[in-house]
């Protein structure tokens, strides 16, 4: 998919919570082996935290980097599968600290762990088409792990936004996207459920692996390119084993996705997680490198982009705090604190 | 419109009636689970007028901070009025936060000296134990500033241990010497059967007790309790009537402070109280030097400090040695909280201006613990957003 | 729960926006429609940066109805850049690092909820300043 006007990302910023809990503690609380485990630790929001919150600071930083009037944005957009309102829209919360409102669209999206690349996609075509000057799409979770479930060690939270607006002020120019969708139920949540549920081993082939591929392999073929031709190649990332995997089987070297992999230290932040992992690659960037991004969100569906990096890159990154700091900013709290925070117990 | 200035208008008794209370009363502070708001007010209101032999009065002036929140019960001067049986007499309720008592005083001298009223009850009373405690925290932070101090979960506790903390910083004190407050005030209320605690503790029970807010602890601070306690006032001249051993007021003023402690000009001192004192000073023709005993604020040790300092009592930055030298002892320099004070007699908020009064006013009839002639009662609402300073004399 | 009072002052509190006297210069937070210094109600909106340093701080352990969730959180007096000082949580922080003088930035956080049916509000608390590069 292209677009009619040139656009780009003019800004970005993350937010990752500071409290850590270590896989191996939850595994020895469940009665499992504290060395197999899909990461090291995860990020866990403090009582005072919630998606709103994390969308909050994760849209003031990027418009730290953007340097825009937050009146011109046409559209504050937010994706996440932990509104804290099932009906009220997050969005207007983060429209109005921010100062955007009141002449814009604000709302929340969803579509499990796409949700963020969801409303980027979204951004794209509003601004691409010349309906907004600029638009603001926030991925960000604060996800929710059943005890004792699978899912529970890597369920996390974070989020990032990225501001598209026209291409002459973008530190990185907009090639191409495209989104892959199918009616695949891998993992869920009903209406008034606490917890997701999962499909298990279904959650990998037919789910993860199918769309990821096949978005990333559509967006190849529309701008011409391997997936290894790419500098950096982002992938979703619900642990450390299925974007590598995914990275294998498109014949992308290793090199290509560590530096857009977090999960290994904060673990998976759900609609947060590409977008996160996108910020973390426009962190170290330099201009002219291209940029391969592609999401995941069970339900299922991918979203892919291709962006290439401009001049301006190397005069934001130091506006806002950069996705390391966040990652590197960690207090570890044990399993009892954890179910506390995430208020785990019916009181 | 022509506005007036400060230095034209008129302050104090100039050409008013002199003030005396004839007539004192309260109930023992505490938890009376048996007794409701309205039986414990009728209970001091009577007692007050028992022992100034009348059975009516012209006015009666309630002192209460927040019945409408603890008692779900507003409309206190008539349900106070009707239940004493004083019939269609004109009665309201006066707030200040935890000045209530103070300020509703202060409404009582003016009616009298002014000859609005000729026999006037002002009753302070607060029935704090029909919620439970972290409720009661929390409608006390309605005398803070709610939408930028209490929203930010900072009640009483948490605003004193901010000032305590920079008191520290600024003046270099020891910290441990504040805890001759609480110390001073339970060893006084030994002797008071009236007081809600009446043990004697240690300074170093004091310091190793809960941390309620950091640096403060459990028994640096007040507790939340019932009480109600009244004096009835008239003319000085027409005192000889009732009792040959009127208590005369000879300075009584209530004066405001910022809202929020975020907008004082500095922390450490209370402005409201630094005017007040030299207000009654002014009304009374006295000094510092003259008061022989001080029915301090002490609703945590920090307020007690900077209340003697903002009296102009000792110097900034003295206090806390001040008292843990024991000059504010029943024999040292300036006797403090005689009957027990905030900390151990009980403060029951809207009613501790009143029953600072009727302790003073049993020091001067030569009733209490000290043979004086001269005393202060100081009273704060909220962080000293509020506050009253009333000067008694024997004559 | 008070929808209208904290819709009123919802914005204020996101953006940490207070007045600035047009006759005296005096900048106010909270705002103000009577200038304290002057009496002067020509008053015109100004927004604080959000940076500032600690003047006094306390940790509360007793805390009111309602703030049990974050129980035990620090406190503070916060001596923002432009010179007003402003009564805030502290959040993100160690204990034992909290000291007058600790430069600190504005986040925007939880403050309370009306249980878990009711409104949720947000408002400013303040943290230790994140390093930037620049």
């Amino acid at each position: 998919m292209k677009t009619i006007k040139d656009i780009g990302i003019v800004g970005y910023g993350a937010y990752v919570p500071m409290y850590r809990i270590k896989n191996s503690d939850i595994a020895r609380v469940w009665g499992n082996d504290p060395n197999r485990v899909p990461v090291k630790e995860k990020s866990v929001p403090g009582p005072d935290e919630d998606a709103c919150t994390i969308a909050c600071e994760a849209a003031k930083n990027s418009l730290l980097r953007a340097s825009i009037d937050p009146t011109k944005l046409g559209a504050v957009w937010v994706g996440t599968e932990s509104k804290p309102y099932a009906v009220k829209p997050t969005a207007t919360i983060v429209a109005e600290v921010i100062g955007a409102t009141p002449m814009l669209n604000a709302a929340d999206w969803e579509f499990a762990c796409k949700a963020g690349t969801e409303a980027l996609q979204g951004a794209l075509g509003y601004v691409g088409s010349g309906m907004a000057e600029y638009a603001m799409a926030i991925g960000v979770d604060t996800a929710q792990g059943q005890p004792a479930d699978a899912l529970e060690y890597t369920a996390a939270a974070g989020g990032s936004s990225m501001i598209v607006g026209p291409a002459s002020e973008s530190l990185a120019t907009y090639e191409a996207s495209c989104s892959f969708v199918t009616d695949t139920p891998d993992f869920w949540r009903r209406q008034y459920e606490h917890y997701p549920k999962h499909a298990s081993r279904f959650t990998g082939m037919p789910a993860y692996f199918y769309h990821i591929t096949n978005a990333a392999k559509k967006l190849c073929a529309e701008v011409n390119m391997e997936p290894n031709e790419f500098d950096y190649v982002i992938l979703h990332q619900p642990n450390t084993k299925f974007p590598m995997a995914a990275a294998g089987m498109l014949g992308v070297s290793k090199e290509k996705i560590i530096p857009g992999l977090i999960s290994p230290y904060i673990g998976n932040t759900y609609a947060g997680s590409a977008v996160l992992g996108l910020a973390a690659v426009f962190d170290v960037a330099k201009p002219g490198e291209k940029i391969l991004c592609v999401s995941y969100g069970s339900g299922a569906g991918s979203d892919a982009f291709a962006f290439t990096m401009t001049d301006k890159i190397s005069e934001v990154q130091g506006k806002a705090p950069n996705v390391k700091t966040y990652v590197g900013r960690r207090e570890s709290i044990d399993y009892a604190t954890y179910v506390r925070y995430r208020e785990k117990i019916r009181m | 419109m022509r506005h007036m200035s400060v230095t034209e208008r008129k302050s104090g008794c100039d050409d008013m009636e002199e003030v005396a209370i004839i007539g004192i009363g309260c109930t023992p502070v505490g938890e009376p689970w048996h007794k409701s708001l309205r039986n414990m007010a009728v209970e001091s209101t009577w007692a007050a007028m028992d022992d100034a032999g009348v059975d009516q009065v012209d006015a009666l002036i309630l002192g209460n901070m927040s019945s409408g929140s603890f008692n779900e019960q507003e409309s206190l001067g008539s349900l106070i009025a009707d239940y004493a049986g004083l019939g269609n007499i004109s009665a309201f309720k006066v707030e200040g936060a935890c000045g209530s008592g103070g300020a509703a005083f202060k409404a009582g001298v003016m009616a009298v000296a002014s000859g609005y009223h000729d026999l006037v009850c002002v009753n302070g009373i607060e029935k704090m134990t029909d919620v439970v405690g972290d409720n009661a925290t929390k409608i006390l932070a309605n005398a803070a500033d709610r939408e930028y101090e209490s929203i930010h979960g900072i009640s009483f506790p948490g605003l004193n241990a901010m000032i305590m903390r920079r008191y520290l910083y600024d003046y270099n004190v020891k910290r441990d010497d504040l805890a001759a407050f609480p110390v001073n005030s339970h060893k006084n209320a030994v002797h008071n059967k009236n007081a809600m605690f009446r043990k004697e503790i240690s300074a170093d029970s004091v310091l190793n007790s809960p941390m309620v807010a950091n640096p403060m602890t459990l028994m640096e601070c007040a507790p939340i309790c019932d009480g109600s306690a009244s004096v009835i006032l008239t003319t000085k001249e027409r005192a000889k009537e009732f009792t040959d051993t009127p208590v005369i007021v000879k300075g009584c003023s209530v004066k405001v402070d910022t809202i929020g402690v975020h907008d004082r000009k500095t922390v450490t001192s209370m402005n409201a109280t630094v005017t007040a004192a030299q207000d009654a000073y002014k009304q009374s023709g006295m000094q510092p030097s003259d008061i022989e005993a001080v029915e301090l604020h002490d609703a945590f040790s920090i307020m007690g400090a900077i209340g003697l300092e903002d009296m102009g009592f000792v110097e900034r930055g003295k206090a806390p040695r001040f008292a843990a030298e024991g000059q504010i002892g029943i024999g040292g320099k300036l006797p403090c909280c005689t009957f027990g004070g905030l900390k151990a007699r009980g403060h029951p908020v809207g009613a501790t201006g009143i029953y600072q009064i009727v302790e003073m006013c049993k020091n001067l009839r030569g009733e209490g613990v000290l043979d004086i002639e001269r005393g202060l009662t100081h009273n704060i609402g909220g962080t000293g957003s509020t506050v009253s300073v009333s000067i008694l004399g024997r004559d | 729960m008070s929808v209208p009072r904290h819709w009123r002052e919802n914005v204020k509190r996101y953006r940490l926006l207070g007045t600035k006297c047009n006759s005296c210069g005096q900048l106010h937070y909270p705002e103000r429609t009577v200038c304290p210094n002057c009496k002067s109600r020509e008053l015109e909106q100004y927004k604080f940066k959000g940076r500032g340093k600690i003047y006094s701080y306390t940790i509360v352990w007793s805390p009111p109805e309602g703030y049990e969730f974050c129980k035990p959180y620090a406190a503070a007096l916060i001596e923002l850049e432009e010179g007003e000082i402003v009564t805030a949580q502290l959040t993100d922080c160690n204990f034992d690092d909290l000291e007058i003088g600790m430069l600190v930035e504005l986040v925007i956080r939880k403050l309370f909820s009306y249980g878990e049916s009711g409104i949720i509000v947000y408002g400013y608390k303040f943290r230790p300043l994140l390093p930037r590069s620049e």
